[in-house]
């Protein structure tokens, strides 16, 4: 189609005539242009002229206020209380350094409040009022009022704060909100919400109010004012009015949860409790907690420095992030791979000298009974928490058929639970292995991982899901913490319904093995035989311990030997009743040695106040010698 | 001496565009002014920016575009590269990835491509000029494709449209069919549908909202929006110098950079607006006058593209801030305040000029 060599004068034609073309197309467009200033400057001049003249319409935004926080019951949260705050406006004021002096007479003024003050103002640039002073006594309200007509250009400001009514009770769960930062304003600029937040001043940082600040915060509203030349407001021309955010009606129970938090007296750990048949969590518990109210208008250094240095981290949400080896709680587990994989059947018999090994090797993976416990069969492999039992069922059905049985568990994966920053544990498998330290898989890194330990790793949120699971024939619900939803404008509730996650099938007879065993623990001869005993229901348990620190060959652990934070962590993970479970709960002690002694105790608090309703005695003084696992 | 250095740095210089460039400077001075509040530091610091944009100039336009041209595929290159490194390791800021961190310089490379996409497609047509046929348009159409593909990807819309059409100037300026550029307008009509789905959150609120103003008087309509009251209020004549009352008590966002137009159009009414866009007219007649003669086909196709830049930006500003299209990150050239958008628009003025005082010089 194209000749090969351009003859240049067509060129310079055609270009020329480009230009010609191009250069009309930019005065058709000019005019275009004309036109519509013409438009908006002669025809519409007068009531573009009125809007600009007459009504100099400033836009204020209303804040919506924040949806309540509430337990199942109505037991109330998180809410919105009012605080008086004394405020300078430093337009209005003056002379700011004399005004403080005076304000010191009757209000108590720190020096951090009047570097605070000094911060917010610069970072105003004098433009809006700033606080002097927050959280105003009753007495201080009073006596500022009297003495007003002395401080022009400061007054008390009233406004909404929250507070959470509950203190250090589930605080990690219901988190906390605090002052929007850089770092959030990003956040809600590439959401393309920060028109939404003009006048708010607060958003979730954690737990319920994060990861439901949406539904929370509500939809704010704008209010059209006539201002005066210097932009004060005039009156109001049009309003569209904000949109209270929604209550969340948790699936808590705010006083089981006191009870679950108390039985864990002044040790650190977690607890999590799950209705197996819905899913719904009724008790979260990390230990030790905070006080939330701290963060809601900036913590102090000292506070500040005092929850982040502490060696208990009580800011460290260790339900949802605490990730430990799960120990022999994963016995249960393990017979039902067995079972179901037919690995194993229910009465065949072990003998167990006190140890493991492999053939010609000397390295013995010793059980926690010096001189073990003889003649085991599953039953009693999980009743006595027999380790030796379990090491060469592990080397029998290997680590990836292990790793394959866990993860339907919901082991080393997230459980779906609506909180943000959830942990995902870990379950090996020999590819994992490979990928993570290109290494090969080697047989002893199977046998520990068949008592829970090595490199498998569980949050007790994962347990209690894998325990509910267990109590619920194999039927996964995703753990939810919000049960219902309550509409702020029709008040109108919608309920939350459980997801489903997967249906595992077991054969009955396979389930009826474990739990039966289950029941066992808590029997005499069981290893939480102290925490079962005389109750009035029945519990299906298992005890574990966790190595924090590894104990060599041919050495004992010896608890008094260890500093505290090198002990044992205690697992317990139970649910009951065992015909129908209506309560999954896992354990988690940490440092606190004996899963049966320290940690079932706990749980069985948990189920005395939710199936009798009761808060039970302390528990009985523990014999000398107590059960090790 | 002083005849020296006028011979070296003024008379290069071509006179109708010096001057008109001198009366948008000056005009530009007296509205920023007025826009900032009375504001003298931001003044002072556009005229510091002044300075160096016509130092700039002044350099370009004693450069013999033969020069330039030879620069033109290493700068693509480097612009290439960088665009590529931003995509790899670019800070993200407001959920773009812009910025390209260099030490203590702060890059935004696809400021760079906007000069360096049209110098490089021209020089390449330079190239090809006696053998030219369909298959150097499908390289063109690459070379535009990957730098836009790339920024688009960041992502940032505004810019990439403007690189696109900085481009395109370029192809269809060195010949490309009326009958392909029929069907590509078509066919863009047609996905533009399918490109919905594509777009982010952002920039179809954006669209929305442009058809709808009064949907977010708290957001992006609120700009355009008090726009229009500024303008319309303005009225034929305009409230005059400082006496604008929408900029002045803050309605106006922006109102020293990509809004300054509605300040400009309150002050000084109909009739600044149209001193101003005649002296527009000016520079992109001249421009194309320029382009007529120059000598090479480099300088040709870049006198064109740059002369429609300068529209392209004039006329995107204008009719967004008058609200006749969405709201796009697009300064207005001359007025708008800030230091990097004046270097590149003074740049290609002395391309300009550089290509008619080299306009005799036949190249070899």
């Amino acid at each position: 189609m194209t000749p090969p060599l351009r003859n240049p004068h067509q060129e310079r034609w055609n270009f020329r005539f480009r230009l010609g073309v191009t250069w009309w197309f930019v005065i058709v467009l000019f005019l275009a242009l004309i036109a519509r200033l013409a438009w908006l400057q002669i025809v519409a001049q007068r009531y573009y002229h009125t809007l600009a003249e007459a009504n100099r319409i400033a836009i204020v935004p209303l804040v919506p206020q924040r949806g309540l926080i509430l337990d199942r019951h109505g037991v109330v949260l998180a809410e919105n209380r009012y605080e008086f705050d004394l405020e300078i406006d430093p337009h209005l004021c003056p002379d700011i350094p004399a005004t403080l002096e005076a304000l010191t007479q009757l209000v108590s003024i720190s020096p951090s409040d009047r570097k605070l003050f000094q911060k917010m103002r610069d970072e105003s640039h004098g433009l809006a009022p700033v606080a002097i002073r927050t959280h105003l006594t009753e007495e201080e309200v009073a006596r500022f009022s009297v003495n007003r007509y002395r401080f022009p250009g400061v007054d008390i400001e009233a406004r909404l704060t929250r507070t959470y009514p509950l203190g250090l009770h589930a605080a990690h769960l219901i988190g906390y909100i605090g002052r929007i930062n850089e770092e959030d304003q990003d956040h809600l600029e590439d959401e393309d919400l920060s028109d939404q937040y003009r006048g708010t001043n607060h958003i979730g940082k954690s737990g319920i109010e994060k990861h439901y600040e949406s539904l929370l915060h509500g939809t704010t509203g704008s209010e059209q004012v006539e201002t005066d030349a210097a932009g004060h407001g005039l009156r109001s021309l049009a309003q569209t009015a904000p949109v209270s955010g929604n209550d969340l009606y948790l699936t808590i129970d705010a006083r089981l949860q006191q009870v679950a938090e108390e039985a864990f007296g002044l040790q650190r750990g977690a607890l999590v409790a799950i209705d197996p048949e819905t899913g719904e969590v009724l008790a979260f518990v990390s230990q030790p907690g905070f006080d939330p109210n701290l963060f809601v208008d900036g913590i102090d250094q000292e506070h500040w420095n005092d929850l982040n240095t502490s060696p208990d981290h009580p800011l460290n949400d260790r339900a949802l992030r605490g990730q430990y080896p799960p120990g022999s709680t994963v016995k249960p587990f393990m017979a039902l791979a067995a079972l179901q994989l037919k690995v194993r059947s229910a009465d065949e018999v072990l003998y167990d000298p006190g140890y493991f090994s492999f053939p010609g090797s000397s390295h013995r993976y010793r059980d926690w009974r010096e001189g073990g416990h003889g003649n085991v069969d599953m039953a009693l492999s999980i009743i006595q928490s027999c380790d030796t039992y379990y090491y060469s069922l592990a080397n029998a059905m290997g680590i990836d058929r292990m790793h394959d049985f866990f993860t339907l568990f919901g082991f080393g994966q997230k459980t779906g639970i609506d909180l943000d920053g959830e942990a995902a544990g870990l379950y090996p498998s020999s590819a994992w292995k490979q990928k993570k330290y290109h290494q090969d898989w080697y047989a002893g890194d199977t046998v520990i991982s068949g008592i829970g330990q090595g490199y498998v790793l569980a949050t007790p949120l994962q347990l209690a899901v894998a325990t509910a699971m267990l109590a619920n024939q194999g039927k996964r619900m995703t753990p939810h913490l919000v049960r219902a939803i309550r509409h702020a404008e029709s008040g109108r509730i919608t309920p939350i319904a459980p997801k489903v996650g997967q249906a595992l099938s077991f054969r009955p007879e396979d389930l009826e093995t474990v739990r039966n065993a289950m029941i066992g623990v808590m029997k005499p001869g069981g290893t939480a035989a102290q925490a079962g005993m005389g109750a009035p229901y029945s519990m299906a348990g298992k005890t574990g311990t966790a190595q924090v620190v590894g104990i060599r060959q041919g050495e004992k652990y010896k608890a008094s030997a260890l500093t505290e934070h090198n002990r044992d962590h205690a697992l317990f993970i139970a649910y009951a009743p065992a015909e129908h479970p209506r309560l999954a709960v896992a354990v988690l002690v940490e440092n606190g040695g004996h899963g049966g002694s320290t940690a079932a105790p706990i749980a069985r608090q948990v189920f005395d106040y939710y199936l009798l309703g009761k808060r039970s005695p302390p528990p009985p003084a523990l014999p000398a010698a107590a059960p090790h696992d | 001496m002083i005849k020296r250095a006028y011979l070296r740095w003024i008379a290069p210089m071509d006179r109708t565009l010096l001057h008109t460039t001198l009366f948008l400077v000056l005009f530009s001075l007296i509205v920023l002014y007025s826009a900032s509040g009375g504001e003298v530091g931001k003044v002072l610091s556009q005229v510091r920016n002044l300075g160096l944009a016509f130092g700039v100039m002044g350099l370009v336009a004693r450069t013999n575009p033969h020069i330039l041209e030879r620069l033109a595929f290493p700068l693509y290159g480097l612009a290439l590269l960088a665009l590529i490194a931003v995509a790899l390791f670019g800070e993200v800021s407001h959920g773009a990835r812009r910025w390209l961190h260099l030490g203590p310089l702060h890059v935004q490379p696809s400021e760079l491509m906007k000069l360096a996409l049209p110098m490089a497609l021209a020089a390449f047509f330079e190239w090809r000029a006696r053998t030219r046929n369909w298959r150097d348009f499908v390289v063109a159409a690459l070379m535009v494709l990957v730098p836009v593909g790339l920024v688009l990807r960041q992502p940032d819309l505004g810019t990439a449209l403007l690189i696109a059409s900085s481009g395109f100037y370029i192809l269809y300026f060195a010949g490309l069919p009326w009958k392909v550029m029929g069907l590509l307008g078509a066919l863009a009509l047609a996905a533009l549908p399918l490109l919905w789905p594509l777009l982010h959150g952002y920039q179809k609120k954006r669209i929305l909202i442009f058809l709808d103003p009064t949907q977010d008087p708290l957001g992006a309509g609120y700009h355009t929006l008090q726009a229009m009251i500024a303008i319309g209020s303005g009225g034929v004549l305009g409230k005059g110098w400082l006496q604008g009352t929408q900029s002045h008590l803050d309605f106006l966002p922006e109102h020293t950079t990509d809004f300054i137009f509605a300040v400009f159009g309150e002050e000084f009414g109909l009739v600044g607006e149209l001193v101003f866009l005649g002296a527009m007219l000016v520079l992109i007649t001249r421009g194309f006058y320029i382009a007529n003669e120059g000598s090479t086909p480099f300088s040709r196709l870049m006198a064109g593209a740059l002369s429609m830049t300068l529209f392209t930006y004039t006329f995107v500003n204008m009719g967004m801030v008058s609200g006749i299209l969405p709201v796009v990150g697009v300064p207005l050239p001359f007025l708008s305040y800030g230091g990097t958008s004046l270097v590149t628009l003074f740049s290609s003025v002395g391309f300009l000029m550089s290509v008619h005082h080299h306009r005799k010089l036949v190249k070899q």
